[in-house]
């Protein structure tokens, strides 16, 4: 039976080309040689046309046999190439993982962007949406319409730059709260905040700084609707044990209008250097908006009450950052900004 | 607003501390920004009597023997030259707290404790002291000025505590008073909110006086110019006799800072600080005509005030004049010309309401600011103007300085206010508008003890508003009065409950801004927030030529300096800065970005609101080149999901071969490029800067909004083109090419450049990496036509080859 020892040496020359087989591309040549289209198994396989007929049952079945083995010791090889395989290439790989990552850059907001932001989410939480109007304002947005006209004592509270007889640039975003109702229906809860200017230059003015304003215009609306809110405000902003103090002030467009105080966050209200000792810092201007001003905007007001606020984000910056010089926000000095990755 | 404690309580049973009192105008109002304790360095002096007195030979000191009641008989060394035996004067015992001076005995070098000493060998146990050195002038007791011991009264009680004797234990109230309060820029004003806040009754000064028969026709008072002169009150006082005031009224100017001149003069400042009524005295002698004429000051008409300074003056000026002449600046100082002198025996005196437009107006212009221009400037009324008038004539009277005449000249105009204001307003609608339901018995109580009249009718007030409060308009006035003295700390929060549901939030506009900035900062820029105005001189830094339209900026007609003077209608002079002041400060290498406006106006001088446009501006120094600059707009053109274009372009402050103007679908937005090396050395830059401005306006209009595409049926392309090409030829017109030649190709990315010996002198070889995507069909065997058509476009257009 030449077939049957064809078979025999078949194995053997397998057992002895495995043998010397290291690495699975090795093994992958060795499978082709025996396994592969024209390797010898097959070759064998093809000798089956030739194999009498009786006989043909026999030499098949050892044959697939033959294959079936074949493939076994292969398959059986393989798996131990690859493991040892990818064992040798994870030794190979393996790095030092305390030498230093590769940071990107990061750049960061301007303070005042941060807290822009930080108060938007607040108040846009209790349904204020955001207005900007704009920084050139005339006088009647700016002063006659916020109840200030031309002999007011109250022009004299603020120092304003006029770029003509009638254009100026604006104090305060209160200007933004006139354009918003002459344009809108209440209810009205709107935040408008943006760049003010005044002359005045020292370490806690600057002659162009940033404010936020508030208002909110609907039926039925109290001055306690106004503290109940800043308060939200100040426990959000400042921390949930802040308190805040409302005391009489002027403005000519609220009435009654009122200085707001939060609880020193520094020292507890103890009184400390930050809050000078008193236990409160000063921290916003608010009141109930003027009739007068409601009036002015269309706005009637025995129907409507409302309430407005405004306080300076570069104040409350300081405040929560610890700046002491209100300059810094404004020279762009590298060593400053790094510092506000919020 | 300077209010001492003392004076107060000429009007108010004041049974509260210093400090109690602070809080509780605090809290209504009336923040005292400081509470100044009059003897705070003063302790541990007494009254001494000098029982026993011998010089020591050799000098010039004395060696005494005081009796110090309970404190017991001190031995003293005292050098002042007017120790006697007999005299009192104040002892500072050992452990007391004086003013030490210096060698002049009147300089004051600060506060020091008084130790058991020896003087030339002689033990004193103690120092007998003057008015300087425990602080007190001849303003405020009488031989406070003089360099030797102060003489107490005799009947002073030996071992007294000398704070109350001489004045000591004062203090006074510096209070900042809201601008709608001009009537509590007074001593008696302030008072008023005393006795309201105390719940006290106030006793008003006293404005009693008798008057002589005068000669009406003696005095004649015209007033031309009622609308900012509406009432003019005029008073002739003969036999004037010139002479220093009493000790009690120098006390109180000289407790709210101002110097005795003498009785009349200081007549008028009393009532001023007393009533917030400016006043003036003339000397009738010297008022040709015996005339007062309120009018205009003419064009270049001339005074010279009382300050010896002469004023070139305009019609806007108030003056007030005689037959002739100007003889005051109406409202701000008196004219040289009419002064009080000791001469002085007939005097007119002046309480006169003058608009506060017109006084701040003549102020500012003439740079002339007094006390009196300050209250005029806040609001003075006619009810106090009255007053005022009464009150110094009492004190004319008082102080026996000279006879009071009948002749009173009241000049009402018919812009003169003088009818009482009455209003009625509901307690439903006060408590509806601060939120609580303040009883309305509390509110007639409140409002009484303010001196609103009150009548009850149900939940109606009937009021009259006091003459003096001019700043009571509407109902929400009466709600405030109500509730700073109720006290705030009634007012609970509450979360509008009866308010409508509103959205908030950003608008979509808003959050594209905020997209834009974060994207920034991700990627390693700062922002920035520098000055809307800068100085002209801020355009000649970048080299801005003369007429350039950048330089038409606005002008701010009233700047703090040149420095900041102009609005600015580019952002790279303060980028600009920004790179020259990190640098100086050895900040070397840093980006940042800015999102702010400019200012443009159509015409100049502005007439209309001129518009303002926000512009993006790009900075980076240091470690870095033009192309992290180009990746940083690259981002901002993927945040807008938009393309950006780049074409060499040439700009006055930036380097001509490292600049490119940014189109955006062919519009251009912008530009980028590095500081000319000329600017850098000018601005002693150690480091090269880039800086770019984006205008967001424009950008705004071409962002995309993204939109989901399903994914291509059939896999991309790519296909590396290595070319060859002219150097002049640039990376975007070859990108261009390939763009144009086939609608397939999605992405073109240069990722090899080579200049040298292989390509060729005067060439260049680059190298792309062309993305091919599909639509709904398959391109694969299409390709290689595709680039072929690329290759061929290249060639005829750019005489580009592939390598």
């Amino acid at each position: 039976m030449e077939i049957e020892s064809d078979i025999k040496k078949t194995d053997q020359d397998v057992d002895e080309a495995l043998e010397s087989v290291s690495s699975s591309k090795q093994l992958q040549d060795v499978k082709m040689k025996f396994l592969g289209k024209t390797g010898r198994v097959s070759e064998l396989m093809k000798c089956m046309r030739d194999v009498v007929a009786e006989k043909k049952r026999e030499v098949g079945q050892l044959l697939n046999e033959l294959r079936a083995r074949t493939e076994a010791k292969f398959n059986a090889l393989n798996e131990k190439l690859k493991k040892k395989e990818l064992e040798e290439r994870y030794a190979a790989e393996t790095i030092d993982v305390t030498m230093p990552g590769r940071k990107s850059a990061n750049g960061a907001f301007h303070p005042n962007t941060l807290i822009k932001d930080e108060l938007v989410s607040i108040f846009s939480g209790m349904g204020f949406e955001v207005f900007e109007g704009p920084e050139i304002e005339n006088d009647y947005y700016n002063f006659t319409a916020l109840n200030t006209p031309a002999d007011h004592p109250a022009r004299d509270m603020q120092d304003t730059f006029y770029l003509s007889r009638d254009l100026l640039l604006r104090t305060q975003t209160s200007a933004g709260q006139i354009r918003v109702m002459e344009n809108k229906k209440p209810p009205i809860k709107i935040l408008s905040p943006g760049k003010v200017y005044r002359s005045d230059d020292d370490a806690t003015h600057s002659p162009m700084f940033s404010q936020m304003e508030g208002l909110v215009v609907d039926k039925g609306i109290t001055l306690c609707d106004l503290k109940g809110m800043l308060d939200e405000f100040a426990k959000k902003v400042f921390g949930n044990d802040v308190k805040t103090r409302l005391r009489p002030s002027y403005f000519p467009f609220t009435e009654p209008s009122v200085e707001v105080d939060v609880s020193c966050f520094e020292c507890g209200g103890k009184g400390c250097r930050l809050c000078k000792g008193t236990g409160w810092i000063e921290v916003l201007g608010a009141g109930m908006v003027n009739r007068r001003v409601l009036e002015g905007c269309g706005v009637d007001p025995d129907v409507y009450t409302g309430f407005a606020f405004g306080m300076g984000i570069e104040r409350i910056a300081m405040l929560k950052y610890g700046i002491n010089n209100m300059k810094l926000l404004f020279e762009g000095d590298t060593r400053f900004l790094k510092q506000f990755k919020d | 607003m300077k209010a001492p404690l003392s004076w107060l309580k000429d009007y108010v049973d004041i049974d509260v501390s210093a400090e109690q009192l602070m809080q509780k105008l605090f809290s209504c109002g009336f923040e005292v920004e400081e509470l100044i304790e009059v003897g705070k360095d003063i302790s541990g002096v007494v009254v001494g009597e000098v029982i026993e007195c011998e010089p020591v030979e050799g000098t010039h000191l004395h060696v005494c023997k005081v009796d110090c009641g309970a404190h017991g008989i001190l031995q003293i060394c005292c050098g002042a030259d007017n120790v006697k035996k007999g005299i009192k004067a104040p002892v500072a015992l050992v452990g007391a707290t004086v003013y030490a001076t210096a060698k002049d005995h009147v300089t004051v070098e600060g506060v020091v404790t008084i130790k058991k000493g020896k003087l030339r060998g002689i033990e004193s146990d103690g120092m007998l002291c003057s008015g300087v050195e425990i602080g007190v002038n001849g303003d405020m007791f009488e031989g406070g000025d003089y360099c030797g011991l102060l003489l107490l009264p005799q009947n002073s009680e030996n071992g007294a505590d000398i704070k109350p004797i001489v004045g000591l234990d004062d203090y006074i109230f510096d209070i900042a008073v809201t601008a709608n309060r001009p009537d509590c820029q007074s001593v008696f004003g302030i008072a008023r909110e005393v006795a309201a806040v105390l719940g006290k009754k106030v006793k008003e000064p006293d404005y009693s006086y008798s008057a002589v028969s005068g000669k009406y026709e003696d005095i004649k008072i015209s007033d031309l110019a009622p609308e900012i002169c509406p009432r003019y009150i005029g008073h002739y006082v003969k036999d004037v006799k010139i002479a220093p005031s009493p000790m009690w009224i120098r006390k109180r100017l000289a407790l709210c800072g101002l110097r005795s001149i003498n009785n009349v003069v200081d007549i008028t400042n009393f009532v001023l600080l007393e009533m917030g009524q400016p006043m003036h005295a003339f000397d009738l002698a010297t008022l040709g005509g015996r005339e007062i004429v309120v009018r205009r000051a003419r064009e270049n008409e001339k005074i010279v005030t009382l300050d010896n300074n002469e004023f070139g003056l305009c019609p806007e000026n108030l003056v007030i004049c005689d037959g002739e002449k100007p003889v005051a600046l109406a409202g701000v100082m008196g004219g040289l010309n009419s002064e009080i002198t000791e001469n002085t025996k007939e005097v007119l005196f002046e309480a006169a309401k003058f608009a506060r437009d017109s006084v701040r107006k003549t102020a500012r212009s003439l740079g002339q600011h007094t006390d009196s221009s300050a209250l005029f400037e806040k609001g003075v009324n006619e009810y106090t103007t009255e007053r005022a008038m009464a009150r110094a004539l009492n004190l004319i009277q008082r102080l026996n300085c000279g006879t009071v005449t009948d002749v009173h000249v009241d000049v009402k105009t018919e812009y003169s206010k003088t009818e009482s204001k009455k209003m009625t307003v509901s307690a439903k609608k006060i408590n509806d508008l601060l939120g609580i339901t303040v009883p309305t018995e509390k509110m007639a109580e409140i409002l009484n003890n303010l001196s609103f009249k009150v009548i009850r009718k149900g939940d109606e007030l009937d009021l009259t508003v006091p003459d003096w409060r001019e700043d009571i308009d509407l109902y929400p006035d009466i709600a405030e009065e109500i509730i700073r003295l109720y006290g705030y700390e009634h007012i609970n929060g509450t979360f509008m409950p009866s308010a409508a549901i509103t959205n908030g939030g950003y608008s979509a506009e808003q959050k594209a801004e905020i997209k834009l900035k974060r994207a920034l900062s991700e990627k390693g820029m700062y922002e920035i927030s520098t000055y809307s105005f800068y100085s002209p001189k801020d355009f000649d830094m970048l080299h801005i030529p003369e007429g350039d339209n950048r330089r038409n900026a606005i002008k701010i007609l009233n700047p703090i300096s040149e420095e900041l003077s102009i609005m600015r209608t580019t952002l790279a002079p303060s980028v600009m800065q920004v790179i020259v002041r990190n640098l100086r400060r050895g900040n070397m290498e840093g980006r940042v970005y800015e999102l702010a406006k400019i200012y443009l106006a159509d015409k100049l001088p502005i007439e209309t609101f001129p518009e303002e446009r926000k512009i993006l501006a790009l900075g980076m120094w240091g470690k870095c080149d033009f192309f992290d600059l180009k990746g940083v707009t690259e981002c901002v053109a993927d945040v807008l999901n938009t393309k950006f274009e780049y074409v060499p372009t040439k700009k006055d402050y930036l380097h001509p071969g490292i600049t490119a103007t940014v189109l955006c679908d062919g519009v251009e937005v912008g530009y980028l490029g590095m500081v000319s090396p000329e600017i850098a050395q000018e601005l002693a830059l150690e480091r090269p800067a880039f800086i770019a401005e984006l205008d967001y306006e424009e950008l705004k209009k071409h962002a995309r909004t993204f939109r989901y595409s399903p994914l291509p049926k059939f896999p991309v392309e790519t296909r590396d083109l290595a070319l060859v090409c002219d150097k002049k030829i640039t990376c975007g017109e070859i990108e261009k090419a390939v763009y144009g030649a086939c609608k397939y190709v999605t992405d073109v990315r240069l990722f090899d450049v080579y200049e040298g010996g292989q390509v060729g002198e005067g060439k260049k070889s680059m190298a792309f990496t062309v993305t091919f995507t599909p639509n709904d069909e398959e391109i694969t065997s299409r390709i290689d036509g595709f680039v072929k058509k690329i290759l061929g476009n290249l060639k005829f257009n750019l005489g580009v080859e592939l390598r």
